[in-house]
């Protein structure tokens, strides 16, 4: 009888109906600038030059033509052996910073971070000082720096950090109960890490090994810069597209460049789901005890990666100090006066600035109440699902070709939109787009620890849910809240792929500046620019730990017991 | 007496599963309910059903004769305590206790002289100024029920408001909130899987199984007339004899014969299991003539504290095992040690049977 029953329909209140619009809005807005782009790039592919449907024909071109074709085998094989490079180092710092009692942990862990804060040409450029037809340890290198060894070294500086974070986020949380049970079980210091160590990070490195991969596969300031006549897809994109304005083969290679950056996106996914029910929450924090000939073996691996790191920026410091290299080493400030090697000069910094403050503003806005419409709306499972679904794309497309895609879309003429072509705000809008799968997921993962039950205490107290978002929740997010913004900021500040299509003389970046500079052979000048972000980008994180500490600690005043 | 909540025929389901199945349950204004069952039985569901924050697939609810059924959360009149309290943690007491009247146009000196009356309620006239984090866990309980309370709802509901804080605190708040309801008069709901809770503070007890109430009475009515099996097991200790119903009112076990109340329902010859609690056994003072005295062997005596638990053979072989609880006096008085024998009784209007 209970099956005859009519199956009832909850009314809606206010704020029911205000969060499912907002959550509309949300989705609606993330097709705008994910979405459509990306359909329009994909539509390109099909067309020729005038725009007529031609089919697959501009793939058969592509696939049959081996100077294209060869780089995506170029870029897969210098994907592979940075990959193969960067896991193992990052697995032994990471090891190092979480297991081993290290003298400056602090310090390690800081400099490990640097390659964060700089744009990916500034290790290319050092590079080029160091064993480039004018550097100093040019014999040292057996043959040309230029190519497919340039690019693995500078990758490798480019992608530790990230490869870092996740294997020390994936070492950290061990249970040490396991170590003590193996312990006591009389296991070899060998046998324990096969059979407690590996397994607990397996997940990690995995997941680790799939960023490093899709960095440097969708990475295109280091090719650029170093890569001399090794073609990769990312160049041949920006060549195809800036040099030859064949946007149809353009859109061609973009898509065969999306196809591994998704690839190894969804092995990510399907890797990281099943770590969630690894984790239990009564694991005993593991605490390295001191243990002289292990500590002193990773202090001096330590040392030795930390100094490698500080040497690539030491070089492109030094560099941009350096009159005329190798043949008048006296310091100048000369290189840092920008007109003269860039008709924007320092505009195009002051553009950067600009620019990094519109998106960590915007961004983190949009990806905050976005991370919390979509976490706290009741039902609505259809547009919620999209807007998941879009929030992920970002994090399997590449940037240059989520680039392309804008232009494709914003430029297009029937669009109404395309008074935003060559604006700044498409830069903003492009990269709050490009960087949005993080700023969403760490305030969803943020939203997701704090009770459930406020809302419906809210409810039942007759207060609205906004209320409590503007009072409770956003309040207790504050420390997430600022990491998206500061993550939004460096990488906009540091980014070339995607907003190389898209300035306009007037809002040229800082990193792309630099680019256009040492295409016009100035290193110097471009190292110099280089520094100019590192510095700004690694001065804001600083800012940001310092306030974390200090003003929060004030303004949050009741996490203290 | 007028009911003051109806729930007719509420069902709810995720896919296959059917967390309540076609439920009614009238509760009385003023009265102190609690949902009794094991975890999973659908009691949780059913409070928030009544809430309105996970709705039911089908049937109707009235509270005050006015259907709310169909109507959001922020319509319905109730305050809510959770398992969790959810005190917003960066606001202090007071402003968590006043949350719910901030936005009714209240005066601020209105608001504030609100606060303290409940604050000095809940017994806690001095912790406004603190936040959550500076309080223990029962305090914080109290103030999560200070805020439920503020804006006077009519209906009071109380999701495991006391497994998360530990045994001592727990009894004692159980007699605080108890009082504190008998003096405002609320209705209230609470949701238990500790049937000394219920039993202690409820006036009626909802038992509740697989989506479904097994038994809906007084804390005395569950406990000396367990109506199904289910709830003779789940609340309290129980005995539970396998026989086979020889007369309406005889029940045989292992070649003895029993006399219980007549069971109606059961024809003579149904495998039945007959149940007595362990302190209903009687040993002393047993006149000759005593109905359903039996010998038994103490094969084992558990010292459980207050009392000892004792495990008594009984039927030809000795192979029926009956559990019974003596007195430390029971014990000395009448020297009782294992391997020792006894006359007991089962009272006949203490035994339950019910079909095997």
């Amino acid at each position: 009888m209970s099956l005859a029953a009519p199956v009832l329909r909850i009314g809606l209140s206010r704020d029911d109906l205000l969060m499912r619009a907002g959550v509309t809005l949300l989705a609606l807005v993330l097709l705008l600038i994910l979405g459509l782009p990306l359909w329009a790039l994909l539509s390109k592919g099909f067309e020729d030059s005038d725009g007529h449907f031609v089919g697959v024909a501009n793939y058969v071109a592509y696939f049959s033509t081996p100077a294209l074709f060869s780089s995506a085998l170029n870029s897969f094989e210098v994907a592979a052996v940075s990959t193969a490079i960067v896991i193992p180092l990052a697995f032994l710092y990471a090891y190092a910073l979480t297991r081993t009692v290290l003298p400056f942990k602090w310090l390690f862990q800081g400099i490990s971070l640097i390659p964060i804060f700089a744009p990916s040409l500034l290790p290319g450029l050092s590079l080029v000082y160091l064993f480039g037809t004018q550097g100093f340890f040019k014999a040292l290198i057996g043959g040309s720096i230029y190519g497919f060894k340039g690019i693995v070294i500078a990758q490798v500086f480019y992608c530790f950090p990230h490869a870092v974070l996740i294997l020390t986020t994936a070492l950290a949380t061990a249970d040490a109960r396991l170590y003590e049970a193996a312990e006591v079980l009389g296991a070899s210091r060998r046998r324990v890490f096969f059979t407690v160590t590996l397994p607990g990070a397996k997940y990690g490195l995995i997941s680790a090994a799939m960023v490093v991969f899709t960095l440097v596969i969708t990475d295109f300031g280091i090719a650029k810069v170093i890569g001399g006549n090794f073609n990769v897809l990312a160049t041949d994109v920006y060549k195809q597209v800036i040099g030859q304005q064949n946007f149809s083969m353009g859109a061609v290679i973009g898509m065969v460049l999306l196809a591994p950056a998704a690839l190894a996106f969804a092995i990510d996914r399907l890797v990281q789901r099943k770590q969630v029910a690894l984790l239990t929450a009564r694991a005993v924090p593991l605490v390295p005890k001191p243990k002289p000939g292990r500590d002193a073996f990773y202090t001096l691996f330590c040392v030795v990666v930390s100094l490698g790191i500080l040497g690539i920026l030491g070089t492109a410091v030094w560099g941009s100090l350096i009159k005329y290299w190798p043949y008048n080493l006296s310091l100048t400030w000369a290189n840092y006066d920008f007109a003269t090697f860039d008709a924007n000069g320092w505009d195009s910094y002051y553009n950067s600035l600009r620019m990094a403050a519109g998106a960590a503003v915007a961004g983190t806005a949009l990806m905050f109440v976005g991370a919390w419409l979509n976490e706290k709306t009741g039902g609505f499972g259809a547009v919620r699902g999209l807007v998941q679904l879009l929030t992920f794309l970002p994090m399997a497309v590449p940037g240059l070709v989520l680039g392309l895609g804008y232009i494709f879309f914003f430029n297009a003429p029937w669009n109404p939109l395309n008074f935003l072509y060559a604006t700044m705000a498409i830069l903003i809008v492009n990269t709050v787009a490009h960087f949005y799968t993080v700023g969403h997921l760490t305030a969803t993962t943020a939203l997701k620890q704090i009770d459930p039950e406020f809302e419906s205490v809210s409810a039942s107290l007759k207060v609205s849910v906004w209320r409590t978002f503007l009072r409770v929740t956003a309040p207790i997010c504050l420390p997430t809240i600022l990491d998206i913004a500061i993550y939004l900021f460096v990488n906009a500040m540091t980014t070339v792929s995607s907003v190389i299509f898209l300035y306009a003389p007037d809002t040229k970046l800082a990193s792309v500046a630099a680019l256009n500079i040492e295409e016009a052979g100035t290193t110097a000048a471009a190292a110099a620019l280089c520094v100019v972000i590192v510095v700004t980008s690694a001065s804001v994180k600083a800012l940001h730990l310092v306030a974390d500490r200090f003003l929060l600690g004030r303004l949050q005043a009741w996490r203290r017991r | 007496m007028t009911s003051y909540l109806e729930v007719r025929s509420l069902s709810k389901r995720f896919g296959d599963f059917t967390a309540l199945d076609d439920i009614s349950l009238d509760i009385v204004e003023g009265e102190f309910v609690c949902f009794l069952g094991p975890s999973g039985c659908g009691k949780t569901t059913l409070l928030r059903a009544i809430a309105g924050l996970d709705p039911q697939t089908s049937g109707t609810i009235r509270q005050k004769g006015r259907d709310v059924s169909a109507l959001p959360p922020a319509q319905r009149d109730f305050g809510i305590v959770f398992q969790s309290y959810a005190l917003f943690p960066n606001l202090k007491v007071t402003d968590n206790v006043g949350y719910g009247l901030v936005s009714r146009r209240q005066s601020r000196a209105e608001i504030t002289r609100r606060v303290d009356e409940l604050l000095t309620l809940v017994g806690l006239p001095d912790a406004g100024p603190k936040y959550p984090a500076q309080l223990s866990g029962g305090q914080q309980q109290r103030v999560a029920l200070a805020r439920a309370l503020a804006t006077s709802p009519s209906l009071l509901l109380l999701d495991e408001p006391l497994s998360a804080l530990d045994a001592r605190v727990r009894l004692r708040l159980r007699h605080e909130i108890k009082a504190l309801q008998r003096r405002l008069g609320v209705t209230t709901i609470m949701v238990t899987h500790d049937q000394e809770e219920a039993l202690t503070m409820a006036d009626r007890i909802v038992v509740m199984n697989q989506g479904a109430i097994e038994q809906v009475g007084s804390p005395q009515e569950i406990y000396r007339r367990p109506t199904t099996a289910f709830v003779a097991d789940f609340v309290g200790s129980m005995n539970f004899l396998a026989g086979r119903l020889a007369a309406p009112d005889r029940v045989e076990i292992g070649g003895l014969g029993f006399t219980c109340p007549a069971q109606d329902g059961l024809a003579a010859g149904t495998s039945v299991r007959l149940c007595i609690r362990p302190e209903d056994v009687r040993v002393r003072d047993l006149p000759a003539d005593a109905v359903n005295r039996v010998v038994v062997e103490v094969a084992e005596l558990d010292f459980v504290g207050a009392f000892c638990r004792a495990t008594l053979r009984l039927g030809s072989g000795g192979d029926v095992a009956l559990v019974a609880d003596f007195s430390s006096n029971l014990i000395r008085d009448l020297g009782v040690t294992p391997g020792s024998r006894l006359d007991v009784a089962l009272p006949p209007d203490r035994l339950r049977v019910f079909a095997a």
